[in-house]
């Protein structure tokens, strides 16, 4: 089938503002968004330039605005989307040239909530043990890959670039509902703030944007709920 | 020491939090106040009957401090709840600056003095025959 792709372009080194251009190809309906924007790069015009590494939807590269969605290219079919396929950058960052964004505001703020395990106590031989029910508080947030479409969706970011964003505040939920971490207060003093969990209006685009289906909207309220009974 | 990167370090600020949840509690009871308010002002009454004499009355009546209470209340928490919505916006939307300072504090004293009038129209009416 013929498919016509629109895509924002933008070169900094040639333009002031991005602007569309227009490609048509020849796809299947079953190819993803990204095997048309691979057809265009290949055989059409080699300067479009776009993140892609597995292309099948596992590490989160390919995040980008799809008929005003965020979504993963490689995870989106081209018979489930309308035509014109319009195909922009995530929205929020600085575009570094045409689809590909800055992400580094994206991931300081990953760091700033502590992703990672801390647990002072010294490992034990084998593993740190934890129940299932344990596990499950905090299972939806490991499907995370980071592909900031969440973040990239959320109007309160776009309005506010200090804001945490949903991605960071998920990271945050993963560790703070961790019973195997012991830094649960520390993490809650760093998204209990203005700019973290509170700066979560509802809106729920974050939810609807997540590739791997993470309520998102959910473990943000969940962490607002943690703050409310440690505070009051 | 705790590092935050180049985020501020936390503040341990509780008002975001009690902001938050007034905006649910309020919520809530606005519905309950407004609905009650509807009901007693379009249902139970016609409207044809409410006028200067029906509100006076109400409100010097055996009752009056409870209608006085009621209306506060509801003049009380729909001004607080919708100003703090109100900041809520202006702070998500207008950058840091002077602009959003004026702004905010524009929104503060006409709001303050919107509830400054209306408590003192509420606890010191007297009824004129």
């Amino acid at each position: 089938m013929k498919v016509e792709l629109k895509i924002q372009r933008f070169d900094p080194v040639k333009d002031q503002e991005p602007h569309f251009e227009t490609y048509a190809v020849d796809c299947e309906p079953t190819d993803r968004v990204l095997d048309a924007l691979l057809q265009v790069k290949g055989l059409m015009d080699g300067t479009l330039t776009l993140r892609k590494s597995c292309a099948h939807g596992v590490c989160g590269s390919d995040g980008m605005r799809i008929n005003g969605r965020n979504r993963l290219a490689c995870k989106e079919l081209i018979q489930s989307q309308e035509q014109p396929i319009v195909v922009e950058p995530m929205k929020g960052f600085k575009i570094v040239k045409d689809l590909v964004v800055d992400m580094e505001p994206f991931f300081e703020k990953f760091r700033a909530v502590k992703p990672y395990l801390i647990n002072e106590d010294p490992p034990p031989a084998k593993e740190r043990l934890q129940s299932e029910k344990q596990r499950e508080k905090f299972e939806d947030a490991t499907k995370c890959i980071l592909c900031a479409c969440c973040t990239t969706s959320c109007p309160t970011f776009w309005a506010d670039s200090e804001f945490l964003g949903p991605a960071a505040l998920v990271a945050a939920q993963r560790f703070i509902f961790d019973s195997r971490d012991q830094a649960k207060e520390e993490r809650l003093d760093i998204v209990g703030e203005k700019e973290g969990a509170w700066k979560c209006r509802t809106i729920f685009n974050c939810t609807d944007a997540c590739p791997r289906d993470i309520e998102v909207t959910k473990a943000i309220g969940e962490i607002k709920k943690e703050e409310l009974f440690r505070k009051l | 020491m705790n590092s935050y990167g180049s985020r501020p370090a936390p503040t341990a600020s509780t008002f975001e939090l009690v902001a938050w949840l007034f905006m649910r509690l309020s919520g809530v009871l606005l519905l309950i106040l407004a609905l009650g308010h509807l009901v007693i002002m379009h249902l139970i009454n016609d409207i044809g009957k409410i006028n200067y004499e029906f509100v006076a009355g109400r409100w010097s009546g055996e009752l009056g401090m409870l209608w006085r209470g009621y209306d506060w209340l509801m003049l009380i928490l729909a001004m607080l709840h919708g100003v703090n919505g109100m900041r809520t916006i202006l702070e998500d939307y207008l950058s840091p600056g002077r602009r959003r300072i004026l702004v905010l504090t524009v929104l503060y004293v006409v709001s303050f003095a919107f509830l400054a009038a209306g408590s003192y129209v509420v606890f010191s009416f007297r009824r004129v025959m």
